[in-house]
């Protein structure tokens, strides 16, 4: 479960694969690659992350939406333009 | 509707960031969660994970009250949404999904135009009610 305090790093989790959020990141090495993908007309991947939400920090659990339409938008980077 | 976006920021990097440029674009700031996404995992499940820039793609992914994903979009950096046709889509699905999966939107489909009833009737016959000219 991922807490939004402190100095640890943390990160979004997929549901059902481990976490390891005090972890460094480990470039190019492929063993967190994950099975699940992203197809239309099958689930969406549930997920753990923390957030900044209208002034706090939080932790969002996709599936804490379930009976909602929810529109999930990635994007390269904050301060990146467009 | 509920938008989460996501990033590989921080959500301290995603405070800065709407304390001091979104807010100057959004009154009041950005009035949904800016997810974090450090590691990447969440991209990669969702297949935006750019892991040469390690960064994620710009994809937008339409997420129904099941949970179950009807729409996704994913474009390069370089070119933004354009985030009216999302909604025009989140609306076309809605209409199919309160009508229990009896009718269908044609193309360029706008809430108050008519929608499609597939059946045998149908066949061969969508020229008589839809026309290209009747996406605008």
């Amino acid at each position: 479960m991922a807490e939004a305090q402190g100095c640890a790093r943390v990160t979004g989790t997929v549901s059902g694969e481990e976490s390891t959020p005090n972890q460094p990141t480990q470039p190019n090495t492929p063993q967190q690659e994950t099975k699940m993908t992203a197809r239309v007309g099958q689930k969406a991947p549930d997920f753990t992350a923390p957030a900044y939400y209208k002034g706090g920090f939080t932790s969002v659990k996709l599936s804490d939406f379930a009976g909602k339409w929810v529109l999930l938008c990635f994007y390269p980077g904050d301060f990146t333009f467009v | 509707m509920e938008v989460l976006s996501v990033s590989v920021d921080s959500h301290f990097v995603h405070k800065m960031w709407n304390d001091h440029e979104l807010v100057k674009m959004v009154d009041g700031g950005i009035p949904f969660h800016m997810v974090s996404d450090q590691a990447g995992n969440v991209g990669r499940a969702y297949g935006v994970w750019d892991e040469a820039q390690g960064i994620e793609l710009r994809g937008c992914f339409i997420i129904d009250p099941d949970g179950v994903i009807q729409g996704m979009e994913v474009l390069t950096p370089p070119v933004g949404r354009r985030i009216a046709e999302t909604i025009r889509q989140v609306q076309a699905f809605q209409r199919v999904r309160a009508s229990g999966g009896k009718e269908a939107t044609p193309a360029g489909w706008q809430p108050g135009k008519p929608t499609l009833q597939p059946g045998p009737h149908l066949v061969g016959k969508v020229w008589e009610v839809w026309k290209p000219s009747m996406e605008e």
